[in-house]
């Protein structure tokens, strides 16, 4: 029972993630992705991984989905050409290598018992790897700043245009031949 | 020869990687390339849950995919920004067309 469960979860997240790749239009590849994201979530939970399905969850199937959909109603939708940047059986044979040479280094895994009793990640977290976690917690709040600083837009004056992003590269080359020019004469 | 369902999810977790590495490849907008990254994550999130149970230390593994949950989160934040920024200026999330490099 337990083989099906898991075959038909990797079946169903497989084809989410298909479909969230080959999809011409981004906010159905996003809901596919928080489809995946809630498989992803019930597997791990079959494996035992408690706390991390909740993190996944909530992480993966949430904020992640919803700054997608914030960044798409801010951005719209691009019309592609659809030609990829390799050509795709190229890209078909290298994914295929890849994932044969996965399967060949990893198959058949070797299962050991669990001779250590039942550890919690609270105590791995905090006893031997609270590093990590400090390390955690400084990498969200630069994220948070770094997104602060780079959604932010600056405020002109009314009637005034944002100048674009040609006019600020010519307006910096300028600046930069005129301290040039100041150099030589000095 | 008899399959144990943690060579099932090993599977699932191969099959994820191919689809999102594949998508990696051909992908040409900038939003999608974020969330194919999103989708090799999450199966290296399972590979590690699988790992730890595999050798009998669950905790261990739940603590790193933790890790990599968070490190991903924020990139993923980072990347979004900074497509909403290139959009904005540039006027475009085409790869081959914001890319300024010529060789």
């Amino acid at each position: 029972m337990e083989i099906l469960y898991y075959t038909l979860l990797g079946l169903g997240a497989s084809f989410c993630a298909y479909r969230a790749m080959i999809s011409r239009h981004l906010l159905p590849s996003t809901l596919y992705l928080a489809c995946v994201s809630a498989l992803v979530t019930i597997t791990l939970y079959l494996l035992g991984a408690y706390e991390v399905a909740v993190i996944e969850l909530s992480v993966g199937a949430g904020l992640v989905t919803v700054l997608l959909v914030y960044a798409l109603s801010v951005i719209g939708e691009d019309v592609f050409d659809p030609t990829s940047i390799i050509p795709k059986p190229l890209a078909i044979f290298l994914v295929t290598a890849i994932g044969g040479l996965v399967i060949w280094m990893v198959y058949p895994l070797t299962i050991h018992p669990n001779t250590n009793g039942e550890v919690l990640l609270a105590d791995v977290l905090w006893k031997y790897r609270a590093l990590d976690v400090w390390v955690q917690v400084a990498l969200i709040f630069s994220g948070v700043m770094g997104v602060l600083g780079l959604l932010s837009e600056k405020v002109h004056p009314q009637g005034q245009e944002m100048p674009s992003y040609e006019n600020q590269a010519i307006d910096v080359n300028n600046r930069i031949g005129v301290q040039i020019e100041q150099e030589l004469h000095v | 020869m008899t399959l144990n369902p943690l060579d099932i999810v090993l599977f699932g977790v191969v099959v994820l990687l191919i689809v999102g590495f594949y998508g990696l490849l051909i992908t040409r907008n900038l939003i999608k390339i974020v969330l194919v990254l999103q989708i090799l994550v999450k199966a290296v999130v399972i590979a590690l849950v699988l790992a730890g149970k595999s050798s009998g230390n669950l905790g261990l593994g739940q603590s790193l995919a933790a890790t990599v949950i968070v490190a991903d989160t924020v990139v993923a934040v980072v990347a979004l920004a900074l497509a909403v920024q290139v959009r904005r200026r540039v006027g475009t999330l085409d790869l081959a067309k914001i890319s300024s490099l010529r060789g």
